[in-house]
């Protein structure tokens, strides 16, 4: 775990296994594979489904204020609860919710460093019961978009260059050889980047077992493209999953002062008529 | 209950690197493949066999990569 972190931004699996059930605790799988949590989950934890629960499923935008307070609600969070987030894929869609409930104010959001990959590599109890909680009434503030880019303010970075892109999606997607993550539908008409982002691989954030790299690491992952956190910066992806996951990486591991998430991403872009790409 | 036999190694299907993860949990073995960059599962399976569980995941899996595309950079 990385000695300059934040402080409390991320537990460990040995604090949710002594810490899941505690009343003012809640713990939250978010996964990828909307599947994964009926395989065995953390014996406690509620399961969000991130196509129905974390997004608005008729607009494409994220979740709309008064559908998150009806979930949170009915996971049984009020505005005090200590939310532990963890998942699939070195936890990209526990960061996507963290980031959606950063913009809706939640104080106290944790992730479970390592995620499902290393619970599951330490053999800890799993349960397939879904838990029941006690209704609670939620109150969301206004969103504070400072954490999220849209497009015409990714057109002004790239126009301007007062904004550092970084593109987390791999080197073969970010080159445009491929243009979705292989087994999975292409959902853009372009391969590409966005001009001048700079390649920063989502998985270099993290260790083999799925645990975030040290501060030090971290530091010189982001220094190494002239990423300091002096300049404003916007993380993008392909649909804002693994973006989701940098921005949390810059933000609360880093420090990084203007961080924004385009969750628009390569799915907006790539598919932009007009737009301009970037090649190789 | 615990999750017993969990293993995890990677293969090549259809030219791809991918994940295999497999574990049993109660009666029912659970098997998840993932591309290796960026790490993403994209089919799962279960069977009340390993090999059961896995054969199906990774006939899914060989499926849904052969229509992945390489394009020339």
């Amino acid at each position: 775990m990385a000695t300059q972190t934040l402080p409390g931004v991320l537990v460990t699996t040995d604090w949710v296994a002594q810490h899941a059930t505690d009343a003012a605790v809640r713990v939250v799988e978010v996964d990828v594979d909307t599947t994964s949590y009926d395989q065995g989950h953390v014996p406690g934890a509620a399961g969000w489904n991130w196509t129905t629960e974390l997004c608005d499923t008729l607009v494409r935008d994220i979740i709309p204020a008064n559908k998150l307070e009806e979930l949170l609600g009915k996971t049984g969070i009020d505005n005090k609860t200590a939310i532990v987030l963890y998942g699939d894929n070195n936890n990209w869609f526990a960061a996507w919710a963290f980031w959606q409930l950063k913009i809706y104010g939640h104080q106290d959001v944790r992730i479970m460093d390592g995620g499902r990959k290393k619970w599951l590599a330490e053999g800890r109890d799993l349960s397939t019961d879904r838990p029941s909680f006690p209704a609670t009434t939620y109150k969301a503030p206004a969103p504070d978009l400072s954490l999220r880019a849209f497009l015409p303010e990714v057109q002004q970075a790239v126009a301007g260059k007062k904004a550092a892109l970084v593109d987390v999606r791999s080197p073969q997607e970010f080159t445009g050889e491929i243009l979705a993550p292989p087994g999975l539908p292409e959902t853009c008409q372009r391969g590409g980047h966005i001009p001048g982002a700079k390649s920063i691989p989502w998985g270099k954030n993290c260790n083999e077992d799925g645990t975030f790299k040290s501060f030090d690491e971290l530091k010189a992952l982001y220094a190494a493209q002239g990423i300091t956190g002096d300049q404003p910066v916007i993380a993008y992806c392909r649909i804002g999953e693994r973006s989701s996951l940098t921005w949390f990486t810059m933000k609360h591991l880093l420090g990084f002062k203007d961080v924004r998430n385009y969750d628009g991403s390569w799915t907006e872009w790539g598919n932009l008529v007009g737009a301009p790409v970037e090649k190789p | 209950m615990k999750p017993e036999e969990h293993s995890r190694r990677q293969q090549e299907l259809a030219g791809w690197p991918v994940t295999i993860e497999t574990y049993k949990l109660g009666d029912v073995y659970h098997c998840a493949i993932a591309n290796v960059d960026p790490g993403a599962r994209f089919a799962r399976a279960d069977g009340a066999t390993r090999e059961e569980a896995e054969s199906r995941a990774i006939e899914k899996a060989t499926r849904y990569l052969a229509q992945t595309r390489k394009f020339e950079v």
